[in-house]
């Protein structure tokens, strides 16, 4: 299960809506449980420095990724996963997301029209590198995992 | 030593350590070093033939070892690696 706070899922549709018509991208931060549960308190925009069609597809640079890991060491916080956007497209992960992703991280899709963000899932791979649905939730008042 | 920084989605494969110590000369040889400390590293750094698989890039300090002397690239005590897995992927 993942839970999301409402500060980064606000910033997160934003900046799915502000990036539109190209994919957005961006680091996932927070606290994770023994059972598997996280929690994610923040997240970092980052550039899709895709060269070419950004419509479709999104890329973070391997500086970005090394600030990104910095960050999470300096602040004591785990990095937890990556979000991104599929305009006009389902927040199901296609083959070029499987095939790059890796272990351990969360990855949320947020599925995005204009002026609209239709629906916000996530997914992590499985042992057989296959991407399996995680729960997706906002977090609510007095919710605690 | 040079100082190996490990990326949190490979960290379950170190015994949860984000840096690693390793003894070498170049970076072919902290590769080698590092999947013998820790083999189930080595199907997530090297492709079937060995070589460093295409989307995992290897930085001494801010400079990708591709711009530099590849696998070649010389190391030593104060050399800071990063291993940095490529993020990518697209809606279709």
């Amino acid at each position: 299960m993942i839970v999301v706070e409402s500060a980064p899922l606000a910033e997160m549709k934003t900046h799915a809506l502000e990036t539109f018509p190209d994919e957005c991208c961006g680091f996932l931060y927070g606290t994770e449980q023994k059972d598997g549960s996280r929690m994610i308190t923040k997240i970092l925009e980052v550039n899709n420095s895709k060269a070419g069609d950004k419509k479709r597809r999104f890329e973070i640079s391997g500086k970005d990724y090394m600030l990104a890991e910095k960050f999470a060491l300096e602040n004591d916080i785990l990095l937890l996963g990556i979000y991104h956007s599929h305009p006009k497209h389902p927040a199901i992960p296609s083959e070029h997301d499987r095939v790059a992703a890796l272990p351990y991280f969360s990855y949320v899709i947020l599925s995005v029209n204009p002026g609209n963000i239709d629906h916000i899932r996530s997914w992590q791979l499985n042992e057989v590198s296959q991407f399996e649905e995680e729960i997706f939730s906002p977090k609510h008042l007095n919710q605690s995992i | 030593m040079a100082t190996v920084i490990i990326p949190t989605p490979l960290r379950k494969f170190t015994n949860q350590t984000a840096k690693v110590q390793i003894e070498a000369g170049t970076i072919a040889e902290v590769i080698d070093r590092i999947t013998i400390d820790f083999p189930e590293l080595k199907k997530h750094l090297l492709d079937q033939q060995g070589a460093i698989r295409s989307f995992v890039n290897i930085f001494t300090g801010d400079e990708d070892i591709r711009d530099l002397q590849k696998e070649k690239t010389p190391v030593n005590n104060s050399t800071v690696i990063s291993i940095v897995p490529a993020i990518a992927g697209g809606s279709f």
